[in-house]
């Protein structure tokens, strides 16, 4: 069992929490070449050490939380919201 | 001469005397007797049978690590199987049974192993039975089931367990595993510093070593008052102290599993759960979990009267019964001088054989000043008495186990040392790797990495029980700084504390004996059988570990496992750290599965989720059925109807008349804001950018790899207010997939989404007099069809018994025929039923279930999760023309990929028997005729028994589609039934194709 801190709920089992894939990709535009799209959709690297990913607190507030996490000691050095917009509203308090 | 209780002394309450079966016959013991004291007390030696050759074992032990003595507790439903004698507390009328033997442990037919034990090598089985007749054969399968019940454990229960588990949540800033001088130590300095300190202990008692005599007396008093002033202070401190608590298992970021055993003691159990599984979150751990003795292996180690040497000081000082009158001890290393002292302190003749030439001088003048006979330089090499012991040989010895020459020394027991192991599972299960350590001939951890954890005393290789409590409160101070974030540096490490270093021995050899000697007696391993393995050429300890099983038995190698290490470092010519260890993962000690799942049983605690129409629905005498999530209303009967005649009458009514049927289930979701139009228009492969207000549209999602996610309609209630449903299986999969898009790769859109599938109720009121039921309904909504066309979506008031309520409705139809959905609030639900209801009858028309409603849709070809597998594009379904040419979206792309493009992909086709009466199953496999292997054209999706039709039909795909098939005959094949059925293939849209009748 890993712990998470939510920035909205605080630090929580991450049994609350449903893992969303790697934060590490970029989606192309829509109209992108199939190249891009199948490198986004299918390939993956997995990397030893710090690692970029998402998790949503779905038994809590819902948030996507992007969290930093050695993928060998599973030691979290960053938390944050996943929308830009909002980490910055949470970040400074107002 | 057998163990007897002493006169005087133990922690035992000698007024309370408590009765007990072991093997059907009463025994008794007192309160503060674990079983294995109370029968070593009560004279009987032997206690189990091993594995394989079924050899008496007796008490080994005092503590986890027991080997010998495992037994059965209870009987019937609540019969626990290998439970270690030394573990279980007594209490009254408490049931313990021999295990793996017949008819008894003492006289075991099965011991006819043993004699034959030179057959009996490590593989064995394997090697023999495989050889005659290759693995997987019917005769490897009929010897496998006779070796499995000769190698047998206990006999588990078959039958449900009858008794309550709970699962507990916890939080403490400091939990310190382990109540031994440390382990106390460590948790009232925590605690004096003002943390919410746990204090988790595996025994009955709290103490540890401090109980067992090992300790000696403490700050000049008795150990046992010191520990009942440390444990005073921590409580007064606040602190939590949890005893017959075993922490199993340590888990990332400070997650510690424990196990608390809460009635097994008890005869009056009633309203307590059994175990309580306690999860702790802790900001440190300390543990303080101590050593493990380990034995050395000569000849006939295993014989019943064999311990180890602290056991024996544990039975008499903790529970006032000798193992014997005559006791000689046999060690390597200092600790054993203690427990000599405390036997003959007690009255026993206790000789003490130190392989040692050089003794530690302090130590043994105090044990010879209570008596002890000290012989520097010798060691127990082999053991006489079957089933029991009688005598030993006491060798010279020389360097590393070896002996020569010898005196016999008659003796009723023989404790024996091999140094000690720390406890170091816990931090293991972080993947922490120990490091050798010469000094301590063991294994010991250094440097506990990023963990937030804390090793004291003997578990950090410490063995002074001074030092001990030293080393506790300096970490307990040092786990306050840790997180008040004002600590300087880690805690040096501490010296081992022994007088005379330890004379590292593994196996005893002597040049005129063949000995038999044991590594893991449990399982039978012997250190012949560690060579034979290398012999055979496994040379890795993972290997050796599962080709001797060494170390699997149930104390998982804590007795054995550095021997086997030893012996196989010397067979390779390495070291034993070039050798390694093998990985301890939990659960420490067996954990019962019941505890782990708690009140996790039957429905889980899982929402039973009915439609806020369940009360109408329970009136009218309908039967429910389990969907997904949700409890459903699948039939309505009237007389004695079952399944099939009231939902082929519910079909025929809608056809012919108008019906009525609860879509409250449907996925339901607003999406607001000024960018709602455009995030539609993304998210859904059909155009919806010019969606009219007061329009429903039909719409596909895409995946991202091009395949069909879910459909459903949309509901454009203003200009940036869409009221959009979804698939009852898909609402939360498609509430996840947009806000995943919202907040992570669109963040920039000004849309917002709400779940509201629980706020509303809906009905859907369908057939060719549908119209009948709903005008006059609503005063506001004119139901006319000039007012109200095909997708049309208005909102009103339903007049009902409770007044007008807000509803909202679309012109929408699933089943094929006219057709409104009618939505309200939840809590309007069961009046717009009964208001929706009433008019119904009057127009003829019934409600009907699930099982009619998806007839009418297979009929009409309109696809659910069945068909929208996963698998399956658009375009397999017939529904290509809902993939826009014109616009991006979600999925375009890579639903451009060949093979996804491919003519020949199977596509959406109807299936009707041949012969009206046959009837075929979904997931059939379809072929062409004549055929019926391999993988065929495709399968059946969905299948329906459809009056309308007149017989079974179904929807299905097959490659090459209406195209090549339509008209044609092929054959649904059901290997499982061993059922073929000729079908032909026909428009999936079986009934009514142009759709005139939904649009009329």
């Amino acid at each position: 069992m890993i712990r998470i801190r939510c920035p909205f709920c605080g630090l929580r089992d991450h049994s609350e929490f449903t893992y969303e894939g790697d934060a590490t990709v970029t989606y192309p535009a829509l109209d992108a070449s199939e190249d891009a799209w199948f490198d986004a959709v299918f390939l993956r690297d997995n990397p030893r050490g710090p690692h970029r990913e998402y998790w949503r607190h779905v038994g809590g507030c819902g948030a996507f939380i992007e969290v930093t996490r050695d993928t060998v000691t599973h030691e979290i050095t960053e938390t944050k919201l996943a929308h830009p917009g909002m980490a910055k509203t949470v970040e400074s308090g107002t | 001469m057998k163990g007897y209780r002493l006169p005087e002394g133990g922690r035992i309450d000698r007024s309370a005397r408590i009765s007990f079966h072991w093997d059907e016959v009463v025994h008794s013991g007192f309160k503060g007797d674990t079983v294995a004291s109370a029968l070593l007390a009560s004279g009987e030696w032997v206690i189990g049978r091993s594995f394989k050759y079924h050899r008496p074992r007796g008490i080994m032990s005092a503590g986890v690590e027991e080997s010998g003595a495992i037994v059965s507790l209870w009987s019937g439903e609540r019969r626990v199987t290998n439970v270690k004698a030394t573990m279980a507390e007594i209490c009254p009328g408490l049931e313990v049974f021999g295990q793996n033997a017949w008819p008894s442990v003492r006289r075991d037919f099965g011991a006819i192993n043993d004699v034959l034990s030179r057959f009996f090598a490590a593989g064995f089985y394997y090697k023999t039975f495989f050889g005659i007749t290759g693995r997987g054969t019917s005769e490897w399968m009929v010897f496998e089931e006779v070796i499995r019940r000769a190698a047998g454990m206990g006999r588990a229960s078959d039958q449900p367990d009858p008794d309550d588990y709970e699962v507990v949540h916890d939080h403490c800033d400091v939990l310190v595993v382990g109540s031994g001088p440390s382990g106390l130590a460590a948790a009232e300095a925590a605690a004096g510093a003002g943390l919410d300190v746990i204090l988790a202990e595996q025994d009955f008692e709290i103490g540890g070593s401090a109980l067992t005599g090992l300790s000696g007396d403490i700050d000049g008093g008795a150990a046992d008052a010191w520990c009942a002033s440390r444990l005073a202070g921590l409580v007064a401190s606040g602190g939590r102290v949890w005893t017959r608590t075993t922490a199993f298992g340590l888990y990332d970021h400070g997650v510690v599993g424990l196990i608390e055993r809460v009635t097994d003691h008890r005869a009056d159990a009633a309203g307590l759960p059994r175990e309580r599984f306690r999860i702790v979150r802790a900001g440190r751990i300390i543990l303080a979990t101590g050593a493990i003795e380990r034995p050395f292996a000569f000849g006939n180690n295993d014989r019943p009267g064999v311990m180890l040497a602290a056991a024996t000081s544990a039975y008499v000082t903790r529970f006032g019964v000798a193992p014997g009158e005559r006791v000689v001890l046999s060690t390597n290393n200092d600790s054993t001088y203690g427990v000599a002292a405390a036997l003959a302190g007690a009255g026993l003749q206790t000789t003490l054989l130190d392989a040692r030439s050089d003794l530690p001088e302090a130590a043994a003048e105090t044990a010879r000043a209570a008596g002890v006979d000290i012989r520097a330089g010798t060691i127990a090499v082999d053991v006489q008495g079957r089933t029991g012991v009688t005598s030993v040989l006491a060798g010279r010895h020389s360097a590393g186990g070896q002996a020569t020459g010898g005196d016999r020394i008659d003796c009723d027991a023989i404790g024996v040392s091999g140094g000690w192991t720390p406890v170091m599972n816990l931090i293991s299960h972080k993947g922490i790797r120990p490091v050798w350590n010469e000094d301590l001939a063991s294994f010991v951890v250094d440097d506990p990495g990023i963990e937030p954890v804390t090793l004291v005393g003997a578990a950090a290789g410490q063995f002074s029980t001074p030092a001990c409590i030293a080393a506790g409160h300096a970490a307990g101070e040092d786990a306050a700084k840790v997180l008040k974030g004002s600590r300087a540096a880690p805690l040096p490490r501490p010296d081992s504390g022994w007088q005379q270093p330890i004379a590292p021995v593994w196996e005893v050899s002597h040049p005129d004996r063949k000995l038999k000697c044991f590594v893991d007696p449990q399982h039978d391993v012997t250190t012949s059988d560690v060579r034979l393995a290398h012999r055979e050429g496994y040379v890795s300890v993972e290997h050796m570990k599962r080709y001797t099983t060494l170390g699997m038995a149930t104390d998982q190698g804590k007795m054995g496992n550095v021997i086997g290490l030893a012996l196989m470092a010397e067979a390779t010519g390495k070291t034993i750290p070039e050798t390694g260890t093998t990985t301890f993962r939990p659960p420490y000690t067996p954990v019962s599965i019941g505890a782990l799942a708690g009140d996790e049983r039957g429905t889980h605690w899982r929402p039973t989720r009915h439609t806020p129409m369940r009360s109408e629905h329970e009136r009218l005498g309908c039967v429910f059925t389990d969907a997904g999530f949700w409890r459903r209303s699948w039939y309505y009967p009237q007389g004695g109807e079952g399944l099939a005649d009231a939902a082929r009458r519910e079909v025929v009514v809608v056809r012919s008349g108008v019906g009525m049927v609860d879509v409250s289930t449907l996925g339901k979701i607003m999406v607001q804001g000024p960018d709602a139009t455009e995030f539609l228009n993304r998210v859904y492969s059909n155009p919806f950018a010019k969606l009219p207000v007061g329009k429903a549209r039909y719409g596909l999602m895409l995946r991202d790899d091009g395949i069909v996610f879910d459909d459903g309609t949309t509901w454009r209630l203003s200009e940036t207010d869409y009221f959009m449903t979804t698939t009852t299986a898909n609402a939360g999969g498609v509430m996840l997939h947009l806000a995943n898009l919202l907040q992570t790769r669109w963040p920039e859109m000004r849309v917002h989404i709400t779940s509201v599938s629980d706020h509303w109720g809906g009905l859907a009121v369908a057939g060719p007099k549908a119209r009948d039921v709903l005008d006059g309904a609503c005063p506001d909504i004119d139901f006319s069809d000039d007012a109200f066309p095909f997708m049309g979506v208005r909102q009103g008031h339903l007049t009902t018994d409770v007044g007008e309520i807000p509803v909202m409705s679309a012109r929408l139809s699933f089943s094929g025929e006219q057709a409104w959905e009618v939505m309200c609030p939840a809590d309007y639900a069961p009046a717009m039923f009964r208001a929706l209801e009433a008019r119904l009858r009057e127009a003829g028309g019934v409600p009907y279930g699930l099982e009619a409603m998806d007839c009418l849709r297979v009929e009409k070809g309109h696809v659910t999760g069945r068909e929208l597998n996963g698998q399956t594009t658009a375009a397999d379904m017939g529904l290509g023309g809902m993939v826009s040419k014109k616009k991006d979206f979600i999925g375009k792309v890579l639903l451009g990929r060949p093979e996804l493009a491919r003519e020949d992909r199977p596509t959406l086709v109807g299936l009707v028997p041949v012969s009206p009466n046959a009837r075929f199953k979904a997931g059939s496999i379809l072929f062409p005729p004549g055929e019926r292997e391999g993988h065929g054209l495709g399968h059946v999706s969905s299948i329906a028994d459809s009056p309308t039709v007149g017989s079974w039909i179904g929807l299905g795909f097959v490659t090459g589609g209406l195209a090549e098939w339509e008209g044609k005959v092929i054959s649904a094949e059901n290997p499982v039934d061993d059922q073929s059925v000729s079908v032909r293939v026909v428009s999936p849209h079986m009934f009514d194709p142009d759709g005139g009748r939904m649009h009329g």
